[in-house]
């Protein structure tokens, strides 16, 4: 089977899945923590573009994010903007604002680009916190309106649920697509060997700078899909740690595993739900998986699932 | 403004880019042997203090006992990180060494905020709080032990690295670590030192600087930034320009919070942080050696 068809085989399991869940799981709290994880995949898959295929790490993700969704918020909200407009311009911002830093950081040799995201996550967080007049502060901004496209309003959980699975399967296609592209080549060349990859002519600071720009494209739309759910944002989802939990997420799934990530987004997303003490441990639980992942598992729960079902296969071959 | 209220502001800067050349310090030094920005470098500097006020409160023991427990246990810690954690993903992708430090630096932070709480803590300074006032500037005592130490503790390394056998073997790893290798210097025992010396500069400067600032298990994201930044101010890779760099930051900061607004004084240190790589990534000295793709 082609590698293409069985993208499109995996995708279309997938959607039915998602599709079929809310016939089993009745309780609308567990359908709007599956929106929830749905959303933070959609970013999960995005910043595994960027770490496994371009092998750079963002440590400010949870920036675009936020950036995209008080954006939004702002504009539908205090300046009374149409919700399409105004989620596209929010979209649109978080990926001009990642161009801005990732040009003199990614021409560069090295991690530059960690540690400026790292600061730009908290500068972010420093400006939602200290712009009251336009964000409300850290008492958070309220009474955004819910998201109604071509007349149709996204009411109930249940549609909205619906709303953002099938935006995460668009996602997905895209990124397969994408991996199987040109680009995508030219990425995996750039991992393999920079300079053989320069060497071929490929214009590494451009394509890095690119997957960077998708990449926080892909936090922006997750952050109007979040805001305009809630009807409502706060700093405090737009923090360093958050933006430390969508590394994990993608080191946990596996990194260059677009699947991985998705795995990776619903486990940690999920989890707290089951785990009273969450909050206290969550920090350090956080370190524990990044450790003992890249030591002991660097191909993430995705490339693991994969390897015992290769060697499955070649027992069963062998028989 | 008063000359006096800007002298204040020039010496709680230095003051404050002590700790940010110290912190800049400790990242060059394990840049130097291994190549890898030490994510966790915030941390040794928020350690240094946290341990320092746990000794204190904790075990009632006095100020110097305290300090000198806090940087035995965070210097052992530096070398186990090392041990644990690097030595096993070394040598392979800088993707993966990245994530492994930070890693590190947010279990570190995890296990603190989950033994001390969120609570900010302080820390008594070590000879009073009365303020001596010279021409009508006031300086803290604090303010005069933390220039002391930071500068003994430059020399000290100055002295480390120029003069002892063990010193310049680390050098020797730092300019080419085949070669160093080959005639005999054992580079895994570098790469522990490198940690070690890193984490105890770092958290002398933690512990020196907590009478001042306070300190909580959340410090160490800032203070590990603005020591990155120090160490691209002065050209990262270069010791001196680290230090300088700690400074000229510090300075900058305090009077951008004293003159333009306290609000974003965090905002400062990364403002300059992207504009020097867009427009000067070798450094205000441009004395370090960047490769552009």
């Amino acid at each position: 089977m082609s590698g293409f068809k069985k993208d499109g085989l995996s995708v279309f399991c997938f959607v039915l899945l998602l599709l079929a869940v809310p016939f089993f799981l009745t309780n609308v709290y567990y359908i709007n923590t599956l929106t929830l994880s749905a959303i933070h995949a959609i970013i999960a898959v995005g910043l595994n573009l960027l770490m496994g295929y371009a092998g750079q790490v963002s440590l400010g993700h949870a920036a675009f994010y936020g950036i995209a969704a008080y954006t939004s918020a702002i504009l539908t909200t205090t300046y009374g903007l149409p919700i399409p407009l105004g989620m596209v311009i929010g979209i649109l911002l978080s990926g001009f604002i990642a161009y801005i830093i990732g040009i003199p950081t990614l021409k560069l040799k090295g991690h530059y680009l960690a540690m400026a995201t790292l600061g730009f996550g908290v500068i972010v967080y420093i400006f939602f916190n200290e712009t009251i007049e336009l964000t409300g502060g850290p008492s958070g901004f309220r009474g955004v309106p819910r998201l109604a496209l071509f007349g149709f309003t996204f009411e109930s959980d249940l549609s909205y649920y619906y709303l953002t699975s099938l935006t995460l399967a668009f996602i997905i296609v895209l990124s397969l697509n994408l991996i199987n592209s040109r680009i995508g080549r030219a990425l995996k060349a750039i991992h393999t060997s920079e300079t053989a990859a320069q060497v071929f002519g490929i214009p590494i600071a451009k394509y890095k700078l690119f997957v960077f720009v998708i990449s926080a494209l892909y936090a922006g739309l997750a952050g109007v899909l979040y805001v305009h759910n809630l009807s409502f944002v706060a700093p405090s989802s737009f923090g360093f740690n958050f933006s430390v939990e969508l590394v994990t997420m993608v080191v946990l799934g596996g990194m260059a595993r677009i699947w991985g990530s998705v795995i990776g987004a619903f486990f940690l997303t999920i989890l707290p739900e089951f785990l009273r003490f969450f909050e206290n441990i969550e920090i350090m639980l956080y370190g524990a998986i990044l450790i003992v992942f890249i030591i002991f598992m660097p191909e993430g729960i995705a490339g693991s699932i994969v390897k015992i079902f290769a060697a499955w296969r070649a027992r069963k071959s062998d028989v | 403004m008063e000359l006096a209220s800007y002298f204040q502001l020039l010496l709680s800067g230095i003051t404050v880019g002590s700790i940010y050349g110290l912190t800049a310090l400790g990242f060059t030094i394990i840049f130097n042997t291994t190549g890898i920005i030490n994510f966790a470098q915030g941390e040794f500097v928020m350690l240094g203090g946290m341990l320092a006020v746990f000794a204190l409160k904790g075990f009632k023991l006095g100020v110097l006992p305290s300090i000198f427990i806090s940087v035995v246990v965070t210097t052992i810690i530096g070398a186990a990180i090392e041990r644990i954690t690097i030595r096993p993903v070394r040598g392979g992708a800088v993707l993966n060494l990245i994530i492994a430090t930070i890693g590190v630096s947010i279990f570190i932070r995890g296990v603190i905020m989950f033994v001390f709480g969120k609570d900010t803590y302080g820390f008594p300074q070590f000879t009073g709080d009365i303020p001596l006032t010279f021409w009508g500037v006031a300086i803290m005592p604090q303010s005069l032990w933390v220039i002391a130490v930071t500068v003994l503790l430059l020399l000290w390394l100055f002295f480390f690295f120029k003069k002892t056998i063990f010193g310049k073997a680390m050098l020797a790893c730092s300019h080419d670590r085949k070669a160093s290798y080959l005639v005999g210097i054992s580079v895994n025992k570098m790469v522990l030192a490198s940690f070690a010396i890193s984490a105890l500069v770092g958290a002398i400067g933690g512990a020196i600087l907590t009478p001042i600032t306070l300190t909580s298990y959340d410090v160490g994201i800032m203070l590990g930034l603005k020591g990155f930044s120090a160490c691209i101010i002065g050209g990262l890779g270069n010791p001196f320009g680290a230090a300088f760099g700690g400074i000229i930051l510090g300075i900058l900061e305090s009077f951008g919070a004293g003159l333009i607004s306290s609000a974003y004084k965090d905002a400062f240190a990364f403002f300059i942080l992207l504009v020097l790589l867009f427009f000067r990534p070798t450094g205000l000295l441009g004395l370090s050696k960047i490769e552009r793709v």
